[in-house]
């Protein structure tokens, strides 16, 4: 029974107070946010977030997680997903609701019996505070997955550097995803562009390990059964001698300081190439 | 019965095209066919065309290295020619990297690469 009466009691307060309590939450949260956002776009949201809250309150009574808050709550994480976007920290989101509490602290907390009320109502704002925490760190795992397969197609161009030759610049630590990736694309572009030679640069990665020379062996022998010749080039002075310092064998695979020095190697022996092609049919 | 897989003679080299995925008795049949024609019509150069191959296990890749040693032994060079990414990738991640083997892109390249070799010889 209590919590009925309870139930009343918020609901008519929050009916009748309805603005002044509005106009204090949207001030609260304006003075947090320090103007990055506008009071007008704020009171709006707020506004409507205050008019599902109530209206959840006046039909099913204080239990958040039941189905009548079902508009509060998708608001909320609407709410929280912009704030995730616009690059809000997560207090300044959860505080977003918690400021509610104390709007209505000065007006309920007075008395015994609307105390009670107040304290239910500040469990169920408790309930959509952590709502809007975790759909904020949900938003904010969506954009860092999403940013990281925009890096990886980002970071592994395969370019037609000249008939029969492809260039494959990297940028950045090669691990056994990216590995994977450029192999796929300089193998289908080698099959699609009818190449014979292979360069790969790695003057943008920023250190040769055992692990990263172990990737590029690999993606130079598969480029090799397909029939191509790799060349690696781009190979800095540092990284030459931590390749030495750590036994790491490249074996017959040529190498490279500068691109220009690997473009003249590749196109010196599809020259030689051409010429015994000549010979052969004579 | 099982299928067998056709070895073309054309001048001095022989083609293999490998159109359907090798059952291990293939495998075992290909290997005898492939030695007893270049005794038969001594060619100097064998073309196995694995671009139809999806599928390559370490079987198979073991057996183009075996058939390249076989054949280089008789007098006639191998090239395994149309090789497709995703098996090539396979192939890395078994461990084969096919030492001794010559490869090329396609078999039109695999054919020039032969000349070349002959030519080289001659």
């Amino acid at each position: 029974m209590t919590a009925e009466i309870n139930t009343r009691l918020l609901v008519e307060i929050l009916t009748a107070r309805r603005d002044d309590f509005l106009a204090q939450w949207t001030r609260t949260i304006g003075d947090d946010l320090q103007g990055r956002l506008s009071l007008a776009e704020l009171g709006h949201e707020l506004g409507e977030l205050y008019e599902a809250v109530l209206k959840a309150i006046s039909i099913g009574g204080l239990d958040g997680r039941g189905e009548h808050f079902g508009e509060a709550r998708s608001l909320l994480i609407e709410l929280s997903r912009n704030r995730a976007r616009q690059g809000f920290t997560p207090t300044e989101t959860a505080r977003s609701v918690f400021a509610l509490k104390e709007v209505l602290e000065p007006s309920l907390a007075g008395e015994a019996a609307s105390a009670q009320a107040y304290l239910q109502f500040a469990r169920l704002l408790d309930d959509l505070g952590l709502l809007t925490t975790e759909a904020y760190v949900r938003t904010r795992e969506e954009i860092i997955s999403s940013q990281a397969e925009q890096l990886l197609e980002l970071s592994t161009p395969v370019v037609k550097l000249w008939d029969g030759v492809v260039g494959v610049p990297l940028v950045g630590t090669l691990d056994s995803a990216r590995t994977q990736v450029v192999m796929e694309k300089l193998l289908q572009t080698l099959v699609d562009t009818d190449s014979t030679h292979a360069i790969i640069d790695i003057t943008g990665v920023p250190t040769v390990d055992t692990q990263v020379a172990q990737h590029l062996l690999k993606t130079v022998v598969a480029a090799r059964m397909m029939g191509a010749r790799c060349i690696i080039s781009g190979i800095r002075p540092q990284i030459a001698q931590t390749i030495v310092a750590l036994g790491i064998e490249f074996g017959d695979i040529p190498t490279n300081s500068s691109l220009a020095d690997a473009l003249r190697q590749a196109l010196k022996e599809i020259a030689l190439e051409t010429e015994d092609d000549v010979k052969g049919l004579l | 019965m099982t299928e067998r897989v056709p070895v073309l003679k054309i001048g001095e080299t022989l083609l293999v095209s490998i159109q359907t995925d090798l059952e291990d008795q293939m495998v075992m049949d290909l290997q005898e066919d492939l030695s007893n024609r270049i005794v038969d019509t001594g060619a100097k150069g064998v073309v196995i065309d694995i671009s139809a191959l999806e599928i390559v296990d370490s079987f198979v890749g073991r057996m183009l290295a075996t058939n390249a040693s076989i054949s280089r032994v008789l007098g006639a060079e191998t090239i395994v020619v149309g090789m497709r990414p995703a098996v090539a990738m396979t192939l890395v991640e078994l461990g084969l990297s096919l030492n001794g083997v010559r490869t090329a892109l396609n078999l039109e390249r695999g054919l020039k690469l032969l000349r070349r070799l002959g030519a080289e010889r001659a």
